[in-house]
């Protein structure tokens, strides 16, 4: 047992960390004592963190070895630095080496930092590299998100680069941000205010539909462990998940291909999440669906 | 930013063990705090940065009460401030030592 | 096509070449002494949508099926002001299509493809990451521009004043805008200036190493001093 529903989005990483795996088996790589903060924040004085904003390390998960990275997105919005980025990065070169049953990736971060948005921009980019290296080596890289920030910027393609997405209702993915297009193109183009809409366009229901994260949970950190837990094999499945994209080759590449073309091809109307639904027959249901009667209904629509 | 640095008296608790421990986050209004062993189990001692100027007396302030109210000698704290009221940072520093005790 | 970009297609590949830009995206091959390479890559500071980012992905996988098991280089000329802000781009997942596109290169190098880019006008954030930046060996051409983001934005996002956030740049390539900059932290390998013969210079980087040396780069070239480091100590941590 794993407690009560306790919230993963108002949870702090290290938080989710402790009660995401196995209970006491977590154990940190250049953790806070070590005090490896970001020079490039403390030059423009702005705050530093003792982590800079990521946990990286290994742990148990339903007694299955898995490397375990932690973005905090309240730290300047989990936002991705030099050393946030190498710690990130040096934790994926590990899993292949160390070759455990899964990495997860828990990602909460709006992109670049900032302060140091070149730094940033080549970490991710790193990042990328090594992640494409863990699935080389056949190691699953699942992504979990569910907190403040989503997964926007250069870590929202991370995130699609994963071969699994476990996402929650109030998770969000996307490339930039709504205040982004609404300060370039107007409120008109998209109210970043409008907190439906915003969930309309990037939210985990709207992902889950076009196939663009593999499972919906609730908001509850036992709910994401659980759902992990059955994509390291470690429990049973409860639905017919599949790989976002199966190994990559150059057939599977093809077809995804045309997937992606067939979507780009959606008339022009759909600019919001609820054109789409009603004309999938779920009308004005879907807010009301339940993270498992939506997994549900879109696995009977899928087959 | 601004550091001050603040070795007080304190008692100590020994059935405390502490393991170097992060608590809080740096965000707007909040702080970090990371909780290590001390040198002198008479002493705990503060190591502040803060993203507020001209704040250091009531910090000494908010310090010197919490090192009074908690057996924290053998302890350092080292905090990374985005501009906490006293308040907050009072509460954080509870909650710090409130989990050591718990752990 | 535009003249700039004519000009340079006729400086690298003056062996020939036979490029189409077909909306902002160009493609075709070019003439080197080692043979024919790939080219692949968008013009006129163009904001990456699905369209050109499937464009990009449909020119890599029928570059990979083409050469089959004798795989050429590509060469990708990267020129974008990043991704399109759009509301219906963001809800069809902008993100996933860029992804898509970065798996495909990813595909090519594992294929044995070398990769190079060039960066020709602007390379700007995510337009940049989706494909430009996951090549071997990265150029910038005179006067490219490489950013996140410029001075005055960020100033106003991060509220460093702009006169701090210029100063600063100075002496740190780690925020400010240049192409300069990323060559010190290691994401550019090598500046190429208007008077050296481009032809030349291509040829000799279309051999090499496809390993990610990035961050040692950086920390040799001395800006970045630390993504190699943490990397390395969080690999070998207890």
């Amino acid at each position: 047992m794993r407690g009560l529903a306790q919230s993963y989005r108002e949870a702090l990483a290290r938080l989710r960390v402790q009660a995401l795996l196995d209970p006491d088996s977590f154990s940190e790589w250049v953790d806070p004592a070590q005090r490896v903060t970001s020079p490039h924040l403390a030059a423009l004085e702005a705050p530093v963190s003792f982590d800079d904003g990521v946990i990286v390390g290994q742990g148990l998960l339903y007694a299955h070895p898995v490397i375990l990275i932690a973005q905090e997105g309240q730290f300047n919005g989990g936002a991705v630095g030099e050393v946030h980025g190498a710690k990130i990065r040096g934790a994926l070169l590990r899993a292949v080496r160390d070759k455990p049953s899964a990495v997860l990736l828990c990602i909460d971060s709006g992109g670049v930092r900032l302060h140091e948005a070149n730094a940033g921009l080549i970490a991710i980019s790193e990042i990328m590299r090594a992640l494409f290296a863990v699935q080389e080596a056949g190691i699953p890289v699942i992504a979990l998100i569910g907190g403040t920030c989503g997964a926007f910027g250069g870590m929202g393609i991370v995130a699609r680069l994963c071969d699994v997405i476990i996402i929650s209702e109030e998770g969000r993915i996307g490339l930039s941000g709504p205040e982004v297009i609404e300060t370039v193109k107007g409120v008109e183009e998209f109210d970043s205010r409008d907190r439906a809409l915003v969930w309309r366009i990037t939210g985990g229901k709207i992902r889950r539909t076009l196939g663009e994260a593999t499972l919906l949970v609730d908001d509850d950190i036992a709910a994401f462990s659980a759902a992990a837990g059955e994509e390291v094999g470690a429990r049973p499945r409860f639905f017919k998940k599949r790989r976002l994209t199966p190994a990559i080759s150059l057939q599977t590449l093809q077809a995804a291909q045309q997937q992606l073309s067939a979507r780009a091809e959606l008339d022009a109307e759909i600019r919001d999440g609820q054109v789409l639904w009603s004309r999938m027959g779920l009308g004005d249901q879907v807010s009301l669906m339940s993270p498992e009667q939506f997994n549900r209904r879109l696995e009977a629509l899928e087959s | 930013m601004e550091t001050l640095h603040l070795d007080l008296p304190a008692i100590q608790d020994a059935s405390l063990n502490p393991r170097a421990a992060l608590y809080g986050v740096v965000s707007s209004g909040n702080l970090e705090v990371l909780v290590e062993r001390g040198h002198d189990a008479t002493r705990c001692v503060f190591e502040v940065q803060t993203a507020a100027h001209g704040f250091v007396e009531v910090w000494k302030a908010v310090l010197t009460d919490f090192a009074a109210r908690h057996p924290v000698g053998g302890l350092s704290f080292a905090i990374h401030d985005a501009g906490a009221t006293p308040a907050v940072v009072s509460l954080r520093l509870d909650q710090a030592f409130q989990s050591l005790r718990g752990a | 096509m535009r003249p700039g970009k004519q000009t340079l297609l006729n400086r690298l590949f003056p062996e020939g070449h036979a490029i189409t830009q077909e909306g902002l995206v160009l493609r075709g091959w070019g003439g080197t002494k080692q043979g024919r390479v790939h080219v692949i890559g968008t013009t006129d500071h163009a904001a990456i949508d699905t369209r050109i980012a499937l464009a990009l992905s449909d020119a890599v996988l029928k570059a990979i099926a083409a050469d089959g098991s004798d795989p050429r280089p590509i060469v990708f000329i990267a020129d974008t002001q990043g991704q399109a802000l759009s509301r219906r781009e963001e809800l069809l997942g902008l993100h996933g299509y860029f992804a898509h596109l970065a798996r495909c290169v990813n595909l090519a190098r594992q294929q044995g493809h070398r990769l190079v880019t060039l960066i020709d006008g602007e390379a700007v954030s995510g337009g940049f990451l989706a494909f430009g930046l996951l090549a071997d060996c990265i150029v910038a051409l005179p006067g490219a521009e490489v950013r996140v983001m410029d001075l005055r934005a960020m100033a106003r996002i991060t509220r460093i004043p702009f006169e701090r956030l210029t100063e600063l740049a100075q002496t740190s390539p780690v925020f400010a805008p240049g192409a300069e900059n990323y060559w010190r932290m290691g994401g550019i390998q090598a500046l190429w200036t208007e008077t050296e013969d481009w032809s030349e210079q291509l040829l000799a980087l279309l051999q090499g190493n496809p390993e990610d040396e990035r961050a040692r780069l950086g920390a040799e070239r001395g800006g970045r001093m630390l993504a190699d480091l943490v990397a390395q100590q969080v690999f070998h941590a207890h």
